[in-house]
């Protein structure tokens, strides 16, 4: 879910510096090394892709028809009503409190903008898990509200279910507002200060100046923020999956896994993937015109802040509060106390063996991406062109596809070479090869890379941007080959940024569940399939330990992000909080 | 000519100069390109290549370091051919050493790792050895210890030379290496590197678009505009004799004014008529500008010419004055500081043009 936090990282830092290219060899079998190894990666990165594209394209014999009179219309607009009910949730939660932190100061307003990042650190279907424990017939809520009012059983009152699509989209809005709240916020920040003084002088209040000119203006950033929010929640299984609302990520899984049908699975995935043309489109276009909206240079002179007082203070403490509240203290608070109630029931060594699963999985995964990412990136420095800064483009699609998507196009291509090979080796030595690579665990770490690549790929990028060239032309200069340039030079100086990637990729492997169901080998459990069998099972209480601990892993991005934006805070809010406006 | 001659002509060119470069082409972006570049350095000598932002001597560096591929024309360093169309000989291979605009030393890196930085072949006793004697000879042996940061500007610029020249290299390429320092201290660093060069007979490139720093430094000065080189001279012949307006305009402070050839030796213009010993490259009656620079009008208030001073910038010992001699006419002129008039001032002034300078002018000027 933390997806995409260096993608916000990028806003913040404002537009990097695009390197020139280092040299251009024509003739030296050095270039031929690093150009084909990178363009060999990023075809890998992207074959999933194609792959489920091929198989879209295929005569489908009857499937579509049979998929168009039973599930697909529900599906569809399950969807369809979970992503427009996420996204006007979480753009109503986010601005409004990007804007209460950054143009109002009121209480408390400098831990609110780290505090209201926290809900990130929590998947949307652990915060199901949670909140149905809490608000089920015989959760705390319920049970307290009976015994207060004498009421026997569910007949003598009315209470909202909460397995149901509103309760998926209040669920997946209360984690996913981050991303809108983190764009809008540093939208906000960057926006010329004179336009907003301007519009107060010529007699527009608060709340016009900010309908005609505030939003306006970062209504591309808000677009990314509201882009990326919506695929992790086409991306999302276990909420929709434990509430029964069949989403099209829903229906690939219970197609492949419930009837064993792939061809019906790559078809729904096939159409996924117009919703994720889509998505993509809008945070790239929206990326691209925010080049216009927002350059200002005095980026860090105070804004025009309202100074709140009262009533009005403790509304704003209300509004920036209960999204912390409801997204990650009572959940963190419910996950707590069902952990030490079943403690000695969930501290199993099955539990312990699979934690370490999780653990060795995403290690692996992470190490292998960032060492992915550093030597696209590279490469990319060393020989620029088209071609490479294509490559590197191709490489991070992996994020916007959903991990049931990616499982399906995964599954394919290894299914093919597996029984090639297979019928190969048959015919010539009468032997069977087996399963290499589908129904491995390498299939899992395959999606890993893939789908969280883009993380390691542009934190790698922003960080080794940073680096100026004539470093490596020095190095190059004093008899360092470019190999030995980047283990030298560039890896101490840019180990900051490796770090992030390895842990935000690492905590992202942690929590995945779609491509992991898909994918494992039978039997094998990682801590998101565990809590997954548990809470199918409803004993969410065997599976609060695993979530507890997810949720954990989980904070360790925020506390990096909210790091990064009190050091980026500090500059200007010397200025911002010595000159009040009003 | 025979095949024979030629190829003895060509292998006496290659040796007598350290660094050769023969028509060297690089296709490299629509304007950063450069076209027909022939350079040749003798061992032990210093050149610079001075033209202003975009003109391509950076490429031209680029190249000779191997950061750069050539598209035609070759380069030969110490005798051996590292670039061609087909060849691109790695820069860590080429026995370079450089300097950088932003010395870009390593700053995660003391001071005497930096320096140690290209003795990697060497063993560790030989290697601090060899860092101490060049952190000595360079003044920087407090300060062997401390991190790039720590340093100031001239300090850090003194450890890039260092870092550069450790390792021995046959040519050393430094690319603006004094546009990061102040006024001041850029002069003092100019002296110092050049004696540093001079003394330990370093050959050695220098890439800079401020005319100070190539005439402090550069025993020939190689003037280069779109692309190309124009002028390949001396410092003081670039002055006294620039090839064309471009040089002229580029290289010091003047003004034209407009004449006609009137004889082999002598141009008529409206102040005065000017000759010069050489004979003129033009026939009789050809319209011409010629060249004054400031230090060509001298002070006289025997007044050949009487001029009104319209502006005046002091400059210490000097004082730069912008004359208007008459309508159409304005001079620049340097007089000692001890000459001080207003503006507004009426100044009698002499032409003494010792280098005669005259392009055929446009025709319509």
């Amino acid at each position: 879910m933390v997806l995409g936090i260096r993608r916000m990282n990028s806003f913040q830092n404002g537009s990097h510096r695009q390197p020139a290219h280092f040299a251009r060899k024509r003739s030296s079998w050095n270039w031929d090394w690093w150009t084909l190894s990178s363009l060999i990666l990023a075809g890998l990165a992207v074959t999933p892709v194609v792959s489920v594209l091929y198989l879209s394209l295929q005569p489908s014999g009857g499937i579509w028809g049979h998929l168009l009179e039973t599930s697909l219309p529900i599906y569809i607009t399950n969807t369809l009503g979970l992503m427009g009910g996420v996204g006007i949730w979480v753009l109503v939660t986010g601005l409004a409190t990007a804007w209460l932190v950054t143009m109002c100061r009121f209480p408390g307003r400098k831990l609110f903008e780290c505090l209201l990042l926290f809900p990130l650190a929590i998947p949307a279907y652990v915060m199901a898990y949670a909140y149905t424990d809490l608000l089920e017939y015989s959760g705390y809520v319920q049970a307290s509200l009976r015994g207060f009012f004498g009421w026997e059983n569910a007949s003598d009152y009315w209470f909202p279910e909460i397995r149901s699509l509103g309760g998926a989209i209040s669920l997946m809005g209360l984690v996913l507002y981050p991303y809108v709240y983190l764009l809008a916020r540093s939208a906000f920040l960057e926006q010329s200060v004179n336009i907003l003084e301007a519009s107060r002088v010529l007699g527009r209040g608060p709340w016009r100046t900010f309908f005609a000119v505030s939003l306006p203006s970062a209504r591309p950033a808000i677009s990314v923020g509201l882009a990326l929010a919506l695929m992790e929640t086409l991306n999302d299984y276990g909420t929709v999956d434990f509430f029964a609302v069949p989403t099209m990520t829903a229906g690939i899984i219970d197609v492949w896994l419930g009837m064993g049908n792939l061809a019906g699975g790559s078809q729904i995935a096939a159409l996924m993937l117009l919703f994720v043309v889509l998505l993509i489109s809008l945070e790239y276009f929206s990326r691209r015109r925010r080049r216009y909206y927002q350059q200002t240079a005095s980026r860090f002179r105070s804004l025009p802040s309202y100074q709140l007082h009262g009533s009005s203070a403790l509304l704003a403490i209300v509004v920036c509060g209960l999204p912390v509240l409801a997204g990650f203290i009572l959940p963190a608070i419910v996950l707590a106390r069902l952990s030490a109630h079943f403690f000695s029931r969930s501290w199993t060594p099955h539990f312990q063996e699979l934690a370490l699963n999780s653990l060795l999985l995403s290690i692996t995964a992470a190490v292998v991406a960032v060492a992915i990412a550093l030597f696209v990136n590279y490469s990319r420095r060393l020989r620029g062109g088209p071609l490479l800064t294509f490559a590197t483009r191709i490489s991070s699609l992996g994020y916007a596809v959903p991990g049931a998507v990616l499982a399906v196009g995964i599954l394919i291509p290894f299914a093919v070479f597996d029984n090639t090979l297979d019928t190969f080796f048959r015919r010539q030595f009468g032997i069977s090869s087996g399963l290499l690579l589908s129904g491995t665990v390498f299939a899992i770490l395959f999606a890993y890379i893939v789908r969280f690549l883009t993380v390691a790929v542009g934190q790698i990028e922003s960080s080794l941007d940073k680096v100026p060239l004539s470093v490596d032309m020095a190095a190059r200069t004093l008899g360092y080959r470019a190999g030995e340039t980047m283990i030298h030079y560039h890896i101490p100086l840019i180990r900051g940024g490796m770090l992030t990637a390895l842990i935000v990729v690492f905590v992202d492997c942690m929590k995945e569940l779609p491509a992991t169901l898909i994918l494992r080998p039978f039997g094998f459990e990682t801590l998101a399939t565990h809590i997954y069998h548990y809470a199918s099972d409803e004993m969410l209480g065997e599976a609060a330990l695993g979530s507890l601990t997810i949720v954990a892993v989980g904070v360790l991005p925020v506390l990096l992000l909210s790091r990064f934006i009190s050091t980026s805070r500090s500059a200007y809010e010397r200025v911002y909080e010595s000159e009040p406006v009003r | 000519m025979t095949t024979l001659d030629i190829v003895q002509a060509t292998s006496t060119e290659v040796s007598a100069n350290l660094l050769q470069l023969r028509d060297v082409t690089c296709n490299y972006g629509p304007e950063r390109g450069i076209q027909n570049v022939s350079i040749g350095v003798t061992e032990g000598s210093q050149v610079c290549l001075l033209g202003p932002s975009g003109c391509g001597k950076t490429t031209v560096l680029r190249a000779i370091a191997g950061l750069q591929s050539v598209s035609a024309g070759s380069i030969h360093i110490g005798g051996r051919e590292v670039s061609g169309p087909n060849l691109n000989l790695p820069p860590e291979l080429r026995r370079i050493g450089m300097v950088f605009q932003d010395h870009a030393l390593f700053p995660n890196l003391t001071v005497s790792e930096n320096v140690g930085a290209g003795l990697r072949n060497m063993d560790s006793h030989n290697r601090q050895r060899s860092v101490r004697e060049l952190l000595g000879r360079m003044g920087l042996e407090l300060h062997a210890a401390r991190y790039p940061h720590e340093l100031s500007g001239g300090q850090q610029q003194r450890v890039a030379l260092a870092r550069a020249l450790a390792p021995k290299p046959l040519l050393l390429l430094m690319d603006e290496p004094f546009s990061n320092l102040d006024l001041d201290l850029r002069e003092r660093m100019g002296q110092e590197i050049s004696d540093e060069l001079k003394v330990n007979n370093i050959t050695c490139v220098i890439v800079t678009h401020d005319q100070n720093d190539a005439f402090a430094l550069g025993d020939e000065v190689g003037v280069m505009s779109a692309g190309a080189i124009v002028q390949w001279d001396t410092p003081y012949n670039l002055y006294h004799q620039p090839v064309n307006r471009f040089v002229a305009d580029f290289i010091g402070n003047g003004v034209f004014l407009p004449g006609r050839v009137i004889s082999k030796q002598a141009v008529y213009t409206q102040l005065s008529e000017l000759t010069r010993t050489a004979a003129l490259d033009w026939p009789v009656g050809t319209e011409v500008e010629v060249l004054i620079r400031p230090d060509d009008v001298v002070h006289d208030p025997d007044h050949t010419i009487e001029a009104t001073v319209i502006r005046r910038a002091f400059k210490g010992a000097e004082i730069l004055y912008t004359l208007k001699a008459d309508a159409n006419t304005i001079l620049l002129a340097l007089f000692p500081s001890h000459t001080n008039f207003g503006v507004g001032e009426k100044v009698g002034v002499r032409l003494e043009v010792d280098h005669l300078v005259a392009f055929p002018r446009p025709k319509g000027k």
